[in-house]
């Protein structure tokens, strides 16, 4: 894998997010009780030997510089390669819209970077891969991309690409749909191909009025590239809206999924915090749930994730509840299908509820 | 190198024998504790909090645990381009080599290094004890007392004062007199075992105690009781926080309860960050069957069962059924279903066998040694 160089794409329309998207973006947000999207795509490619990744910056960056930092808790802050950040664009350069301006004015780091194969990826979905099997598919079939996918198995709104595909792995169709339905083959953003061909795709496409690497680049020149596809058959989610993200968290609940995510031979990284373990005081009820180190519960928290350092006043009631970051709940307050973001206080006896299908959202900081 | 003012020297080659079973296969510093971390991060994060970035570890029994733990110290923010932690294990000479015989052997052993480092004073730190401590307030009281020597004490509860080390002192904190373990004591101010002493001065007294073949280079017993007959200044520095010898089984076990009180008797989670190495673990995850009371528990653990009054550290597994009470489980161990344990520290990697039970009680706790698997039953005493 050491010839294989990785890039993360975090240009992501957030549209159906936007509550929690407002100051950041969607790859730098909370997961599972400690993490950050983004920890999936960067440890998968660093447990499978990838040493130089370079981040294509979202609009709003801090929050994910914050995260990354030197890239040394990925183990990342090599003294070669290592982690790279790829800012976008100035403004007035340019006025087309699209991811693809980034990847053409950045086309430097990629030709000078010494590794032969670019994989690309999105930082929104949640997985735990060993990019190598994909690597030698990939030189297997002689192809020119090699994408990973996963079939669905409910139907689902919401903008997917789709494949179809021949028995030996062969793309035969790729487009971008409304809808999937059970059964469907749906893209992971997950591409690999050398880089010799991804450069001449960014360059040709960009320089014929392009805008969209996906959309331009490759499912409109499909026909010219010879493209084969993996199948991921472990757990994937695509956190692209609210009620995917609740989901998808809630999902980790199921002991089958976080040992699958966390607990087999590859770990997923992220920032280290240094937070001791949860203290349960002497009235603290928990049930199905997922708890980060540094909580302090006394109250009842049931089917729901605390994140690092959420305190659980006496007399609480949590249930289906995504709880983030140094949140506050206090004495004798009830929540119920409710996402809060980092940092909020809920004072002495309020209730909050939303429905099971519509969690409510407190946004960032905000004292109730 | 760069000149240091101060550079601290934790002593963390003891076997711990009292500790037993827990220090088989570890040096004392390296035991589990708190549900997260060693002994040693202890002392290391008081380092790093007060501001002391050269910080030496002797090492020597069984230290590759420890070595592994401590790597380049970048978990206490102590790998630094200048400075940081230096482990310093025995070596060998053109003459042949030597263990470290003693506390002050094993400094004296290293006046080269403490030369390299050039410091203005030494901060001398034991990795056995579990406080959490600013050193730049010692440094400043032994700086303003003009003293050649300066001892952390902590009062202790007179009954317990003939297993110390105690110092009688002046009304300024001038220590007059050091009695080791007295049976009658005349103060109930004990040696924390830490030491600052001006660098000149320590070398002197290290250098004397070596031509010293009836000496049994030790502070406490040797160098310390040598200073004083020498009226040099030696001054004492009171501490009235949270300190705890966790040298034995039972204080071990006691010290990891006092984190559960409802305000633990130091404050673990305010600014004063202890670290340690972070295991790449998810949040533990509590099941629908389980209750989980009065404990401490950490990352990447899976409780289907009952948890109660006990410290659980990262990857334990509790099935369903099974009941954890009163006790310490350490990383990685399995507590199958139906298992009962009480009342027992059991250590890392271990296995307590379906329906198994491991019992101990107040004042008699049970140790299940690393990597041990109990099938039915261990009880009483020290099993394994």
């Amino acid at each position: 894998m050491k010839t294989v160089m990785g890039i993360i794409n975090l240009q992501e329309e957030n549209s159906l997010i936007r509550e929690m998207t407002d100051r950041r973006a969607v790859e730098s947000m909370p997961f599972a009780g400690r993490y950050r999207l983004i920890d999936f795509t960067l440890s998968s490619m660093v447990n499978s030997g990838i040493s130089n990744v370079g981040v294509m910056l979202p609009d709003k960056p801090r929050s994910v510089l914050d995260h990354l930092r030197s890239g040394k808790d990925w183990d990342l802050a090599r003294r070669h390669d290592g982690l790279f950040y790829l800012p976008a664009p100035q403004q007035e350069s340019t006025i087309r819209k699209g991811d693809l301006k980034n990847f053409y004015h950045n086309l430097d780091f990629f030709e000078h970077s010494t590794q032969k194969y670019v994989l690309l990826t999105s930082g929104s979905f949640v997985y735990n891969i060993d990019f190598s099997q994909l690597l030698r598919f990939h030189q297997n079939t002689g192809a020119d991309i090699t994408m990973v996918y996963h079939t669905v198995n409910e139907e689902t709104t919401g903008k997917n690409v789709v494949i179809e595909t021949a028995e030996n792995g062969l793309v035969t169709d790729i487009a971008e749909k409304p809808a999937v339905y059970d059964g469907s083959q749906v893209s992971m953003s997950v591409y690999l191909m050398e880089k010799r061909i991804f450069v001449e795709m960014v360059r040709f496409t960009y320089e014929h009025g392009g805008q969209d690497l996906l959309m331009d680049g490759i499912i409109r020149r499909a026909s010219e590239y010879n493209i084969y596809a993996c199948e991921h058959d472990g757990y994937v989610a695509h956190v692209d809206s609210t009620a995917a993200y609740y989901k998808s968290n809630m999902d980790i609940l199921q002991p089958k999924v976080w040992e699958e995510l966390f607990m087999g031979e590859n770990s997923i990284y992220t920032k280290v915090k240094d937070e001791v373990p949860v203290q349960y005081k002497e009235t603290a009820e928990v049930k199905n749930s997922l708890i980060a180190n540094g909580c302090v519960v006394r109250g009842e928290v049931e089917n729901s994730i605390l994140f690092r350092g959420v305190k659980v006043g006496k007399d609480v009631k949590i249930k289906n509840s995504i709880i983030m970051q140094k949140c506050d709940i206090q004495e004798g307050s009830l929540i119920e299908n409710v996402i809060c973001d980092k940092n909020v206080v809920i004072t002495k006896e309020k209730w909050l509820k939303g429905a099971q299908n519509y969690p409510l959202i407190v946004t960032k900081n905000v004292v109730i | 190198m760069r000149k240091t003012e101060c550079l601290a020297m934790i002593l963390a080659g003891g076997q711990g024998s009292r500790l037993g079973a827990l220090t088989k296969k570890i040096a004392k510093p390296a035991v589990p504790f708190g549900g997260k971390y060693r002994i040693i991060d202890f002392p290391l994060s008081n380092c790093a909090n007060s501001g002391i970035d050269k910080v030496g570890v002797l090492t020597q029994y069984r230290p590759l645990e420890l070595h592994n733990y401590l790597a380049s110290g970048s978990a206490w923010d102590l790998d630094k381009k200048e400075g940081g932690i230096f482990i310093l294990p025995p070596y060998a000479r053109e003459k042949g080599a030597d263990w470290y015989r003693g506390t002050a052997d094993a400094i004296y052993q290293n006046l080269n290094f403490i030369d390299l480092t050039d410091p203005e004073y030494v901060l001398i730190l034991s990795g056995d004890h579990i406080y959490t401590m600013d050193y730049s307030w010692m440094l400043e009281a032994h700086k303003m007392n003009k003293a050649e020597a300066t001892i952390g004490v902590i009062e202790v509860p007179w009954d317990e004062a003939p297993r110390f080390g105690i110092m009688n002192t002046d009304k300024d904190g001038r220590i007059e007199e050091f009695e080791e373990k007295p049976a009658n004591p005349k103060s109930n101010l004990a040696s924390m075992g830490i030491y600052i002493f001006n660098k000149s001065f320590l070398k002197k007294y290290l250098e004397d105690d070596a031509k010293d073949e009836t000496s049994s280079h030790d502070f406490g017993k040797n160098i310390i009781p040598k200073m004083l007959a020498d009226k040099a200044r030696l001054y004492s520095y009171a501490f009235d926080g949270y300190w705890k010898d966790v040298g034995t089984i039972e204080s071990l076990w006691q010290a990891n309860m006092d984190l559960l009180q409802d305000v633990p008797p130091f404050e673990i989670n305010g600014d004063w960050k202890i670290c340690s190495c972070n295991p790449s673990m998810p949040p533990h995850y509590i099941g629908p069957d389980a209750k989980v009371k009065n404990s401490m528990v950490s990352e990447g653990s899976m409780i289907l069962g009952e948890v109660e009054n006990s410290v659980i550290f990262p990857g334990v597994r509790i099935g369903k059924g099974a009941k954890v009470t009163n006790s310490v489980v350490m990383p990685s161990t399995v507590i199958r279903d139906n298992a009962v344990v009480d009342y027992a520290i059991i250590a890392q990697n271990c296995e307590i066998a379906e329906g198994a039970k491991v019992s101990g009680e107040k004042g008699a706790i049970t140790v299940v040694a690393e990597g041990e698997t109990v099938l039915t039953e261990a009880g009483s005493k020290q099993a394994g």
